[in-house]
């Protein structure tokens, strides 16, 4: 009797797992999904002046939401400056990470607990705490670094506009990430196996080259992971441009596209376009971070075959 | 000061609607207290105690709220989902945009008697020019000059009455003191601008017919663009925003040595130059024509009541004993330090001594009620919020490369009459 009943129940079980996550995936992430993508379809339409009731009406707009995003110069603007930003942060970040991971999982290295500590301390300051500290930091008038500059002589930058704007959101990111980023690639250096770098040593390999040809090869998949999560990181980036909004004329409201997003929804009221926005944004994301996934595994298999 | 001031973030007020007559009306007996929940960010809590000492059948709940544009956003979105409160304290330039998305009802049969206790330019501005009334006005903020009078002695300046001599003073700052100026151009507050387009005589939006006429780009704000632009250009004043670490800093320190500003300043310069009291002061704004008396507004707000209310009778009540009661306005300056709407609290009792900020200026609110007087028109359309967030971007980059403001005021225009066309509003320019 119990043989019987067997398969049943096991097609069931897995489903009976799998049902609270099943649930929650619907819930709070396919159905919102859904409805912004409703949402980028509908517009406001508005009768005579818009006063009153009844005068505002939101009716279908097909894809007219979604035409007016891509021809809107401020997107691909945006999106080029997260591009530049980008292109400074991820490199720089990831360097670091990997150099800060090589250095203290390096023989004969002392205070690497307190070191690790150190370096990952930065990413448990909250986004937005760690852009106002830098905030203060950068404004001439009440930074410690324009006061020092001033007493040498030297000429003083202007940090929150033109080119330096970038570096200095840059650094924001890079001062924050750079630790979580490090943490992953440690763990991954701590997994590989003593006797390999043993085997290394014994053969008469340097520091150095066991850190270039055998530990940084064998950490690879640590190091497409943490590029991974930089691009997706990169191309959400808000909350730091935003803090630093007020501070100065160098950064719009539209800086990066996210911000754009926020603007439309909050300040200028048209969720429809805004929605729209954000799913354009998105599958451009997807398609960035899984394109790269996919070459990188291309890469690998590759690497494996040979 | 209010405008500016980031109240706690209250918890969203879902109406605790006890089940009561289904008309709403004072005359409640026998059905228990009728309760109003009233979404604002001026301190007002002994003021509504008041109140709620008075009408027991009718207690009002005041929620605490972030000011200005958030609420605006907020208020909307409670109102699509059936969750507003039923009175809301809205500013002057976010009417037109909370009407349009039918969120305040039309309180005129409640309110008609009181139009005489306000003056003509705020009353049209809770009227939108129609035969409703959408609010009630509370608060207004004529613009004035505040300077330094100390610095502005040493270094030998005379109080500017026209534009003119306001450029010509800025330079002389200069001139005097290098590393000082006057003031700054700051793009990160467009209601600043547009008091002062206002002074100059603009008229931003306006109706004809079933049209919205947008003239944002006119010649009047042309005037006021470029007047700043070329003090920008020239180096006469700072192109840095207000508001700032760096600007608090500057003006604490005499880096900065005046400042454009509305009737509520004094409260800001309390938080933003506290090591300066006694140091300010207070006079008219510049005029464009010499001898006028003219001034525009800067924030300022009004209460108003919501179409979601069911007791929009009681709502209006309240709202009408909160902004006309001189006992609550007198409340309301000393408890929030806003400066009255009606005209008769400008004079009143509760504004006979000067700010405490201001000890070296006792006429100050006797002054103030003057120039409020002139205070011109303001025309407000229904996407003053895409006109501020351009300003924002276009002027903060005009003013970053000390470039063209004209060309920023273009930018402008053009986002207000498309955002307006694209949904589908019949505009003319």
């Amino acid at each position: 009797m119990t043989r019987r009943r067997r398969p049943g129940a096991r097609r069931r079980a897995p489903w009976a797992f799998l049902a609270p996550a099943i649930v929650l995936f619907l819930l709070f992430f396919a159905l919102p999904i859904g409805y912004a993508i409703h949402l980028s379809l509908r517009t406001i339409e508005v009768q005579g002046l818009g006063l009153g009731s009844g005068a505002r009406s939101e009716v279908w707009a097909g894809l007219s939401n979604y035409a007016d995003a891509l021809s809107d110069p401020e997107l691909l603007d945006g999106a080029l400056r997260v591009g530049v930003y980008g292109l400074i942060v991820v490199p720089v970040m990831l360097g670091l990470a990997l150099l800060f991971a090589l250095i203290l999982d390096a023989d004969r290295v002392r205070g690497r607990r307190f070191g690790r500590l150190v370096i990952f301390l930065p990413y448990a300051v909250p986004g937005v705490i760690a852009a106002l500290l830098w905030g203060f930091l950068y404004l001439p008038s009440v930074s410690p670094l324009h006061h020092t500059l001033d007493a040498l002589g030297l000429p003083e930058p202007d940090l929150l506009g033109g080119g330096a704007l970038y570096a200095a959101l840059a650094n924001i990111a890079v001062w924050g990430g750079t630790g979580f980023n490090m943490i992953v690639i440690y763990t991954a250096l701590r997994a590989i196996p003593a006797d390999v770098h043993e085997a290394a040593r014994l053969d008469g390999c340097s520091q150095l080259q066991i850190a270039l040809r055998i530990k940084v090869p064998m950490v690879t998949p640590a190091l497409v992971l943490t590029f991974f999560f930089s691009i997706i990181a990169t191309l959400q980036v808000f909350s730091e441009p935003t803090t630093l909004r007020p501070l100065t004329n160098g950064i719009s409201t539209t800086w990066s596209p996210l911000m754009k997003v926020y603007r439309d929804a909050f300040d200028t009221g048209d969720v429809h376009s805004a929605a729209a926005t954000a799913v354009v944004i998105a599958v451009v994301t997807l398609a960035l971070s899984f394109g790269f996934l996919r070459a990188a595994g291309a890469r690998t298999r590759q690497e494996e075959a040979r | 000061m209010h405008r500016h001031r980031v109240a706690a973030l209250s918890c969203s007020a879902v109406l605790t609607a006890a089940a009561l007559t289904a008309c709403g009306g004072s005359d409640d007996s026998g059905s228990g207290p009728v309760d109003l929940t009233y979404w604002a960010w001026a301190d007002m809590e002994q003021v509504v105690d008041m109140w709620n000492e008075a009408n027991p059948d009718i207690q009002v709940t005041v929620k605490e709220q972030a000011a200005g544009d958030d609420l605006v956003t907020r208020t909307i979105t409670a109102a699509q989902a059936g969750q507003g409160p039923d009175l809301v304290q809205a500013e002057y330039q976010a009417l037109p945009t909370l009407v349009s998305n039918d969120v305040l009802a039309d309180i005129s049969g409640q309110v008609a008697d009181v139009e005489d206790q306000f003056a003509p330019g705020l009353w049209q501005q809770v009227t939108l020019g129609t035969d409703a009334v959408y609010a009630l006005p509370q608060d207004s903020g004529p613009m004035m000059f505040f300077y330094r009078h100390d610095l502005f002695e040493e270094y030998g300046l005379t109080v500017p009455t026209t534009w003119d001599e306001f450029a010509e003073t800025a330079r002389t700052v200069r001139d005097v003191a290098p590393d000082t100026y006057l003031t700054t151009f700051s793009a990160n507050d467009a209601g600043q601008f547009a008091g002062l387009a206002q002074q100059a005589g603009a008229q931003w939006w306006t109706t004809e017919g079933e049209t919205w006429q947008v003239a944002i780009d006119d010649e009047a704000t042309r005037r006021v663009a470029e007047f700043w632009g070329g003090l920008v250009a020239e180096d006469a004043i700072l192109n840095e925003p207000m508001y700032t670490p760096a600007w608090n800093q500057a003006i604490n320190s005499g880096e900065q040595i005046a400042w454009v500003s509305a009737v509520w300043a004094p409260g800001s310069l309390t938080t933003a130059a506290p090591d300066t009291a006694g140091n300010w002061a207070m006079a008219p704004l510049p005029q464009w024509e010499a001898g006028e008396n003219a001034t525009g507004s800067w924030g300022g707000s009004t209460t108003a009541v919501t179409r979601d209310s069911e007791h929009a009778e009681a709502a209006a009540e309240f709202a009408t004993w909160l902004n006309t009661d001189p006992e609550a306005l007198a409340g309301l300056v000393r408890e929030g330090g806003i400066y009255p709407a009606a005209t008769a609290a400008q004079t009143g009792e509760a504004l006979a001594e000067p700010p405490a900020f201001f000890p070296n200026q006792p006429d100050f609110y006797a002054q103030a009620a003057e120039i409020a007087a002139g205070t011109a028109p303001a025309a407000w359309g229904p996407n003053v919020n895409v006109a501020y967030s351009t300003f924002n971007d276009a002027f903060g980059e005009a003013a970053q490369s000390r470039g063209d403001f004209p060309a920023a005021l273009t930018a402008m225009q053009r986002s207000v009459v498309e955002d307006l066309e694209s949904h589908g509003f019949q505009v003319s320019e």
